[in-house]
């Protein structure tokens, strides 16, 4: 690991202001950041701490809503009971994720920022554009068992590994952002991480040493909330293809389809256009096929991750089937 | 270099390290308690577990330094030959082990594990997330699949938390 500076902050103010300047980095539960920076990968020159400025509260909004402050852990998250009660498909996301020991360091803005777990980007002898602008992709034609089937471009292929976020996309959760000057922003969680595109070296949208303070989850959803993960193992895993899912059913039609994906893309994947088809009309196995076309419309296997394709087909409509259905 | 003061096993403990050490390093390296292993050193194994302010978590993944005044509990800090934790004795009576490497953080995380239970927190294969949490096989081995066991001792693992876990209820 590389010599860096170290400052703890008593407060958000503090920490944007120490934060700005070339080479800062915050480091929350450090889960993600310290991984990286003992291979290298990370070579922040200063740590920002922000485990000390508070944020660590999940609140009620006006809207009805709630707030979770970006230090809320994993686990205090999960555990909460309004989320619980009323946000299942995020207690179960971020239960399906990591351990429990890694939840218990793990924070909701930590998690947002959690980068790829592409094996070139972790390995410092090979090619790889995120790392390294402009060196190449070892993962386009090497192993890509774990990578993009949607939203890929020539220069990276890598997926965006959390659970979390994306059960925060299919709730439309936003993100509130902190910058220098102390002046807040709210992006959507779905604008929030980005495509490849010719920057795969940008995840996400946060400007360098911009602080997330918050997540926004809007009123409750009605209906049935569901968190399908799979994956090479049954618990401590990452997931190959996820579905968060929110549907609600009236008089045997679904009134409302809220979904988005994980393991398919470099953001979680929310495509509007399934949850139109969806809207209105009676399940059937015609109709998720349907849902599963549209998804499916522009996947693009990269050799060993062909299986995501149907595998993808088939968790969306088992998830269908489950959430339309008589419930046991 | 980073003066840190960290409450361990109860008792404070002065330290002075590079702003590098992860807490695990500081905890073998500089204070001499080597209960807690090293296995994969990236939050993989869990043989690094500790609790910190009740709570376990990779001690390999955090820096001391982000730790100071806070409340430290090792496998030492549990019990002593002699004057066995209750999870600890139930390690013994089963044969939670094999060749040990893995039993350390194995007995920190149950621990703690064990009181998120009491506090009812879910898990991923709990049927209902607003029902009381009930402490099944199946629950004890995802709830404690943070912690790898190169021997695979897990059947007697599982059996040591349950009975630990139904003398202490
Ligand atoms: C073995 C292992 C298995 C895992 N399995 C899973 C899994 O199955 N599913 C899953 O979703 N995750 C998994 N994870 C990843 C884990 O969830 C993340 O490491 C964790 O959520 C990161 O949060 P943190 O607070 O520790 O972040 P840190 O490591 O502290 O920070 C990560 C990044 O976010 C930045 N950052 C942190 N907080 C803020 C903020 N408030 N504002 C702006 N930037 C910020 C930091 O500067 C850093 O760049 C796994 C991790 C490990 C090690
Ligand atoms: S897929 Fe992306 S992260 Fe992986 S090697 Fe290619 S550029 Fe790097
Ligand atoms: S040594 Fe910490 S998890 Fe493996
Ligand atoms: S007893 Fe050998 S690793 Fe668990």
């Amino acid at each position: 690991m590389r010599p860096f500076d170290y400052h703890r902050s008593e407060n958000a103010g503090d920490a944007v202001k120490a934060a700005a300047g070339d080479g800062a980095l915050f480091i929350a539960g450090g889960t993600n950041l310290l991984d990286l920076m003992k291979l290298d990968l990370m070579t922040p020159s200063r740590l920002v701490d922000i485990n000390r400025i508070g944020l660590n509260d999940v609140t009620q909004t006006e809207e009805g809503g709630l707030s979770i402050g970006a230090l809320v852990t994993n686990s205090d998250c999960a555990a909460d009971a309004r989320i619980r009660k009323d946000y299942e498909v995020l207690s179960r996301a971020i239960l399906a994720g990591a351990s429990g020991q890694l939840r218990n360091k793990a924070t909701t803005g930590g998690n947002l920022c959690q980068r790829t777990r592409c094996y070139y980007f972790y390995d410092p002898d090979m090619a790889c554009n995120k790392r390294k602008p402009g060196s190449g992709c070892s993962a386009i034609g090497g192993a890509n068992r774990i990578h993009a089937i949607l939203g890929a471009s020539d220069e990276c292929i890598a997926t965006y590994p959390g659970d979390m976020a994306v059960a925060m996309s299919a709730l439309d959760a936003e993100v509130v952002i902190e910058g220098e000057g102390g002046e807040t922003r709210t992006i959507p969680v779905r604008d929030f991480h980005r495509l490849p595109g010719d920057r795969p070296d940008q995840d996400n949208i946060l400007e360098p040493g911009e602080l997330i303070t918050h997540v926004t989850l809007p009123a409750p959803a009605k209906g049935r909330h569901i968190y399908r993960k799979v994956r090479d193992r049954a618990s401590y895993a990452f997931a190959l293809v996820s579905v968060a899912a929110i549907v609600e059913m009236d008089a045997g039609r679904i009134a409302s389809a809220s979904l988005a994906f994980g393991g398919l893309a470099h953001k979680p994947w929310h495509d509007p256009a399934i949850e139109d088809l969806l809207t209105g009309e009676a399940p059937s196995e015609a109709l998720f096929d349907k849902a599963a076309d549209i998804l499916l419309a522009d996947a693009k296997g990269q050799g060993q991750n062909d299986f995501k394709i149907p595998l993808a087909r088939r968790t969306l409509k088992a998830v269908l089937r489950e959430a339309t259905g008589e419930r046991s | 270099m980073k003066d840190t003061t960290l409450r361990i096993n109860g008792e404070e403990r002065k330290l002075s390290a590079d702003t590098r050490t992860t807490l695990l390093d500081a905890l073998r390296n500089h204070l001499g308690l080597t209960g807690s292993k090293k296995g994969c050193d990236h939050g993989q194994c869990g043989a690094c577990t500790v609790m910190v302010n009740g709570r376990r978590i990779n001690s390999c993944l955090t820096l001391a330094c982000m730790h100071d005044g806070d409340e430290i509990t090792t496998v030492e800090g549990l019990g002593q030959p002699g004057n066995l934790s209750p999870l600890q004795a139930a390690f013994v009576k089963h044969d939670g082990f094999q060749c040990g490497y893995c039993t350390p953080g194995q007995i920190c995380s149950a621990t703690a594990m064990l009181q998120e239970v009491k506090d009812n927190w879910p898990s991923n294969v709990s049927e209902s997330l607003t029902g009381e949490a009930e402490l099944t096989p199946e629950e004890i081995s995802e709830r404690m699949s943070g912690n790898l066991c190169r021997c695979a001792a897990y059947p007697n693992i599982v059996n040591a938390i349950r009975e630990a876990a139904e003398a202490s209820s």
